[in-house]
């Protein structure tokens, strides 16, 4: 993934003395002392981080923490006191003022907190309003600002007031006035912050959607957790102007970088942090007409396993085998070595592998496992149901135990499936 | 007793006299002489303009525009009173007072709308404005009404300068706050997707400040119609002069009759310009709209054309 923003060694100092301010944080001072000694603010101290081409970087933090300061030197709102801020090689700190319009003209746009919608136009005048101060001509600049609100499905609305809409409304206006001008770049500043919470999670659906076909960069600020772990393919907790911890939502809590991270991993909602994927095992399915009854339960005892799914010799999951089923058909005097099919369960529960933990808990609760399937139906793992429970609860131990059981399957689980593909 | 003017006794008035007379008179009178030419200019269009428009016309307009942003019983109220006015002969005059309010109205505007633009942009510009302003409006008129004497002479044009400087300190002070008063995070949004500080201007800020730039303008039309009486007193004509002629001969009709006419030209001019300002609150009216409405304004002469052939 190409590098699309590179920020290095940025600093910012509200204030006057800003020299004595970093010589003092170079001494290791903190943000109090040094407000206390030269009267100058902290914003942000030493912030390096790079953003991949169509990634999502959040940056998390409590209020005063940086934030909207570091996401407002990224397009010059805001001067940086030392450092550089590369997009497409071009350094915004330092650039000048035209080539500063050039760039947020063409590449990079925002989204605000509290909408900042014009108030005195119409929704369709507010979305277009990036392509009207890149001078494109009235009949062209409408026609993109109505597309922008299509993705936004707020076509119908585009000669209203912004006051006539509801929050959530009036954010994607936000958006669809950023999209209007086709940015690489956009910079979300607690986009969802002002809404209500069940709006806050449609508008984190739709945004995820969204950026599945738009595939921007985007730099999305937030102050809450859960926010940041659903949306962030990298995430930056940010604590007095500095990041504490960068990584993917897993690592993060997994494995929090300090107590300050790990006081807010402490009551996340891990369903919606970790999917299916995560607490996936090797399938290691049985096959119809090749494995027997007795293969499939000795598999499952090498396992440690009570159940296993089953395949045909077309690769289509012909349905779930439990070791209780099983044993009890083998028992059977007339037919000692039973086949397959007659314990089969053909009622099983499937999800994606990029489903959220929250949406199996449902699933699990049958006590089947789950078939985790790719996008043409094929089995790709299984999730046991007490994986499930144990991420949920975040019962570290029992998930870690898991862990190199879920980092094979990858291997093994992808194998098969070429092996039996060229069969 | 001993006081401090026992001590030391300053000329301050002589120094003054030395500083007018000696020094601003001599070198700048032809340069102030000039300035007043585009001012004579435009009163005198106005006031020709006015009293060559036939009276029911011009009343006729002035109720409709009554009726479109004041309401209709301000609109009977101009009618009646338009006619009550020329009933009592001094309609002339009145359109003569008309064309002098809306010349200094103007230049305040055209000077004061650009000063609190400016000033609304820097602070610096503010911190000296703001000063000069407030001498302004606390200085009583009559004290510049001698210096202005001796750099402009007597006559209408200097009265209207007389005008313009009483009445200018609320247009810029009210443009000033409109602008600063305009939501930083719009300010924000706007720089964030590249416009530039005229594209603001135009596209944000000064239709979001409309509403209180329209007040400010309320407010100084209001200052230049109070200084009617005061800027007769250097010659300039209209219902001030009748007013003054009736004090100086002790003619307590002739001068309320004047006062009178100030009073209803007051009223109605308030009241539509009021309505105006609150017609762009209501609807957040655009620049454009403003400009709209007065072509509508001016579109409705033709009713009115009818109403004169009827008379
Ligand atoms: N213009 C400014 N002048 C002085 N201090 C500021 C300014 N903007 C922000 N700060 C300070 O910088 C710190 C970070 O603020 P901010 O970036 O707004 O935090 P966040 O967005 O995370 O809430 C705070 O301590 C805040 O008080
Ligand atoms: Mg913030």
């Amino acid at each position: 993934m190409p590098i699309k923003l590179s920020v290095r060694n940025v600093f910012k100092v509200f204030g006057r003395k800003t020299n004595a301010a970093l010589e003092l944080l170079a001494q290791g001072r903190s943000k109090e002392e040094i407000l206390k000694a030269t009267g100058a603010t902290v914003g942000v101290q030493d912030a390096s981080f790079d953003v991949g081409e169509g990634e999502i970087f959040v940056v998390m933090g409590l209020s005063g923490s940086g934030k909207s300061t570091l996401v407002r030197m990224l397009n010059g709102l805001i001067a940086p006191t030392s450092g550089s801020i590369l997009i497409d090689g071009d350094d915004v700190a330092s650039c000048g003022r035209r080539r500063l319009r050039e760039i947020r003209r063409e590449k990079i746009a925002m989204v605000f907190q509290h909408f900042a919608l014009f108030p005195h136009w119409t929704v369709a005048e507010n979305a277009a309003y990036g392509l009207r101060v890149k001078g494109v001509q009235a009949p062209e600049r409408r026609e993109r600002a109505l597309k922008a609100l299509d993705q936004v499905g707020l076509r119908a609305w585009a000669e209203s007031l912004p006051s006539e809409l509801s929050g959530g409304m009036q954010q994607r206006v936000g958006l669809a006035r950023g999209l209007a001008t086709g940015p690489e770049v956009l910079l979300m500043d607690e986009p969802f912050g002002a809404l209500d919470p069940l709006i806050r999670r449609e508008m984190q659906d739709e945004l995820l959607a969204l950026q599945k076909t738009l595939r921007k960069t985007i730099i999305f600020i937030t102050h809450d957790l859960n926010e940041a772990l659903l949306l962030g393919d990298k995430i930056a907790i940010m604590k007095d102007g500095r990041f504490v911890q960068v990584g993917t939502a897993q690592e993060i809590v997994s494995n929090p970088a300090d107590d300050y991270v790990a006081a807010f991993v402490a009551d996340i909602d891990r369903g919606r942090v970790f999917t299916a994927e995560d607490v996936s095992n090797d399938p290691a399915a049985v096959r119809l007409g090749t494995d027997n009854a007795e293969d499939a339960m000795r598999t499952m005892e090498d396992l440690n396993r009570n159940a296993l799914y089953v395949v045909d010799d077309k690769d289509n999951i012909a349905g779930v085998v439990t070791y209780q089923d099983l044993a009890a058909a083998t028992l059977d005097e007339e037919a000692p070595n039973p086949v397959l099919e007659e314990a089969l369960i053909t009622e099983y529960p499937t999800a994606a592998a990029d489903d959220q933990l929250n949406a199996l808990y449902g699933a699990a609760s049958g006590g089947l496992p789950i078939a985790v399937t790719d996008e043409r139906d094929r089995l790709v793992g299984v999730v046991e149901p007490e994986a499930v429970f144990a991420q949920l609860s975040g019962d570290e131990e029992e998930a870690g135990e898991e862990a190199p059981d879920a980092a094979t399957p990858t291997e093994t689980a992808d194998s098969p499936g070429k092996e039996r593909a060229h069969a | 007793m001993l006081s401090p003017g026992d001590l030391l006794v300053i000329p301050f008035d002589d120094w003054v006299n030395d500083f007018v007379r000696g020094w601003l008179v001599p070198n700048f009178r032809p340069a102030f002489r000039a300035a007043q030419v585009p001012i004579t200019l435009v009163l005198n269009g106005l006031d020709d303009f006015f009293n060559a428009l036939p009276m029911l016309l011009t009343t006729g307009v002035f109720a409709l525009a009554a009726w479109k942003w004041a309401g209709r019983s301000m609109a009977i109220f101009t009618l009646i009173g338009f006619a009550f006015i020329d009933m009592i002969g001094l309609w002339p005059q009145t359109m003569t007072t008309l064309a002098m309010i809306i010349t200094s109205v103007l230049f305040c505007a055209v000077i004061g709308i650009p000063a609190g633009i400016v000033a609304a942009r820097s602070d610096m510009v503010w911190k000296v404005l703001r000063p000069v302003l407030d001498i302004m409006q606390t200085i009583p008129s009559f004290v510049y009404l001698v210096p202005i004497v001796m750099l402009f002479g007597v006559g209408m044009a200097p009265g209207i300068i007389a005008t313009i400087i009483f009445a200018l300190p609320p247009i810029v002070r009210l443009t000033n706050l409109g602008i600063r008063n305009v939501r930083g995070d719009l300010i924000e949004a706007a720089q964030a997707f590249g416009s530039t500080g005229w594209q603001m201007l135009v596209d944000l800020q000064i239709p979001l400040a409309m509403r209180t730039i329209m007040a400010g303008l309320n407010q100084t039309l209001m200052l230049a119609l109070s200084m009617v009486v005061i800027a007769a007193l250097i010659g300039a004509g209209g219902l001030g002069l009748v007013v003054n002629t009736g004090l100086g001969r002790l003619d307590v009709g002739g001068a309320t009759a004047g006062g009178v006419g100030i009073v209803i030209l007051a009223i109605v001019l308030d009241r539509i310009t009021q309505g105006l300002g609150e017609q762009n609150q209501a609807e957040t009216v655009s620049l454009r709209a403003v400009f709209l409405n007065l072509i509508r304004l001016r579109g409705s002469h033709r009713p009115t054309g009818e109403i004169r052939k009827a008379g």
